[in-house]
């Protein structure tokens, strides 16, 4: 019980700073601090006003999806081989594409950094914010993937050998609709981590900023922060929303492939 | 059988190939990149090639550079002990208390915050923390204090407080897992044979749980070195890190010979230390794999 009681303020200290995002959002006054003052939806209206917040959003929605849809196809070539057989090396090269969930976030954006601008000369571009952000979310997307490809039934693509099919339609029409639902939430998530993230955006971001970019740049003009608290209640709606279909249809990819789940994204 | 097998491993290569490849370019290549580069110049808008051991040579003569590390090390101790220590009765919770069939409710409400608007969650503990924050205002109305408290923004509490709250998830999901490898039977076993509950825990559950609790203190460890935004909008004039000058060298002041020098030192710092505390509790995960 006490365990319990616990654990319920833990949660309320996780979701403390999301609480009192809507509170902001909707209060008529311009500092950010208590007491509230009235109820507005200026803030909201301002949004729809705003030009380059529009162009921030549309390129951070752009390499979000590019994202999603690169980091998955690797995701699903790593998730597959490692329910395969194994191969030497496996654990090692696995391993590797995984770093990226541990190293700190500002080595990746230096390294790539370095490389782009000063070694090949790249300029800067959303391509190259696309390019790092399917380096770190590709272990993401592996781990969710995991729990799809593992829990399979190798037999049920042999049959469809067994019956004739070539290699390529045995996996389209067996294991790929069995890992749909792994494949959607691995986007999702994916999606999710790149429209959200800033460190490495900030280092790779060429003349049109990102999202997160953008609302970096907002925090330091006190004016502009009730409209920042407006646009984060939205983000914070949409990545619920997000995140709550990629679980529902992660858990039913992992009943669809007869496994059991053991919870988590991670 | 012999010959079928190796056209799976064939095919299992083939297929890995594609991320693992993908990883060596953008991951092994620049790194090694950055290792080259720390042994460089910056010369005006150009880098000078010669090797040089310069750069590590001002990271050592000048004492900026080593306080800053000193510190960020410290944050990054002060927050991974804090998280695991906050996180693990929630993990143990979650994994023993909980009916299986919520299990993944809770997982996915520890979960949620962890992916929601960065930036702005780390601003909004400026709202809580500060002069007139939640925290001041509440005690204020409540009568325990009368000025607003002054030691909970600008400085490195609120680096660590910050940092704390975004890798919660990060240290309960690793002991979360360790936790539900445990077979029920020995601590059922240990009760039979006549130990307390609190002695079964200490005896069984912490020590069978130990891989989580060290791969929890590496996933927290680690990736804290590299935030430069907790820092920035919560460390004041005292409270930058590290990373902080990484990103000054590389973004502002275009030194990034110099940058990349930091960030080496400041990885290598990190690696050895996280390997000190894997060696010294290797007893734990030996035999356990």
């Amino acid at each position: 019980m006490k365990l319990r009681i616990y654990a319920l303020a833990y949660l309320l200290f996780l979701y403390a700073p999301i609480i009192l995002l809507p509170l902001f959002a909707f209060n008529d006054g311009t500092i950010i601090a208590f007491p509230l003052s009235g109820f507005t939806t200026n803030w909201f209206a301002e949004l729809t006003e705003n030009k380059a917040l529009h162009a921030a959003v549309r390129n951070s929605l752009f390499i979000a999806l590019m994202t999603a849809i690169f980091s998955t196809l690797l995701g699903m070539c790593a998730a597959r081989a490692g329910a395969m057989a194994n191969f030497p090396g496996k654990r090692g090269i696995i391993g590797f594409v995984m770093l990226p969930l541990v190293l700190p976030e500002i080595i990746v954006a230096v390294s790539l950094l370095v490389i782009l601008r000063q070694v090949l000369g790249v300029n800067l571009s959303n391509w190259t914010i696309i390019a790092a952000h399917v380096l770190i979310c590709t272990p993401f997307c592996i781990a969710i993937l995991n729990g799809a490809f593992q829990n399979l039934d190798p037999s049920m693509e042999e049959a469809a050998l067994d019956l004739g099919e070539s290699r390529w339609s045995a996996f389209r029409l067996v294991t790929l609709p069995l890992v749909m639902p792994g494949i959607i939430s691995s986007m999702l998530i994916a999606f999710t981590i790149s429209l959200d993230e800033f460190i490495i955006a900030f280092f790779l971001t060429g003349t049109n900023p990102t999202m997160p970019v953008y609302i970096w740049g907002l925090l330091r003009f006190p004016a502009s922060l009730p409209v920042v608290m407006a646009l984060g209640t939205l983000l914070v709606a949409l990545s619920i929303i997000l995140l709550t279909i990629a679980e529902l249809l992660r858990r039913r990819g992992i009943k669809r492939a007869g496994g059991t789940d053991k919870g988590g994204f991670l | 059988m012999a010959a079928r097998l190796s056209a799976e491993q064939k095919r299992g290569i083939g297929l890995v190939a594609a991320p693992f490849s993908y990883a060596i370019m953008l991951l092994a290549v620049p790194l090694l990149a950055i290792v080259l580069f720390s042994f460089w110049t910056q010369d005006f808008m150009d880098v000078d090639t010669t090797f040089t051991l310069n750069n590590y040579r001002e990271i050592v003569e000048k004492p900026i550079y080593f306080s800053l590390l000193q510190r960020s090390l410290y944050v990054s101790l002060c927050v991974t002990l804090v998280t695991v220590v906050l996180a693990y009765p929630v993990a143990y919770f979650v994994s023993f208390k909980v009916h299986p069939s919520r299990k993944s409710l809770w997982l996915f409400l520890i979960t949620i915050p962890f992916w929601t608007s960065y930036l702005i969650r780390v601003f909004l503990w400026k709202v809580i923390l500060g002069y007139n924050g939640v925290i001041n205002s509440g005690l204020i109305n409540l009568g325990i204090i009368e000025e607003p408290l002054t030691f909970i923004l600008y400085n490195v509490n609120a680096v660590i407080i910050t940092l704390a709250h975004a890798f919660a998830p990060f240290a309960i999901l690793p002991i979360f897992v360790a936790l539900e490898k445990i077979d029920r039977s020995l601590l059922e076993a240990a009760q039979d044979l006549g130990e307390s509950k609190l002695m079964t825990f200490l005896r069984v559950t912490l020590p069978l749980s130990m891989p989580g609790l060290v791969a929890a203190v590496l996933i927290v460890f680690i990736p804290t070195i590299g935030d430069y935004v907790t820092p920035e909008l919560m460390g004041g004039a005292g409270g930058k890190l590290i990373a902080n000058m990484i990103q000054v060298q590389f973004l502002q002041l275009n030194n990034a010979p110099l940058g990349a020098a930091i960030a080496i030192v400041a990885m290598l710092s990190v690696t050895a230390i996280s390997l000190l505390f894997v060696f010294l509790n290797r007893r734990w995960l030996r035999g356990r794999s």
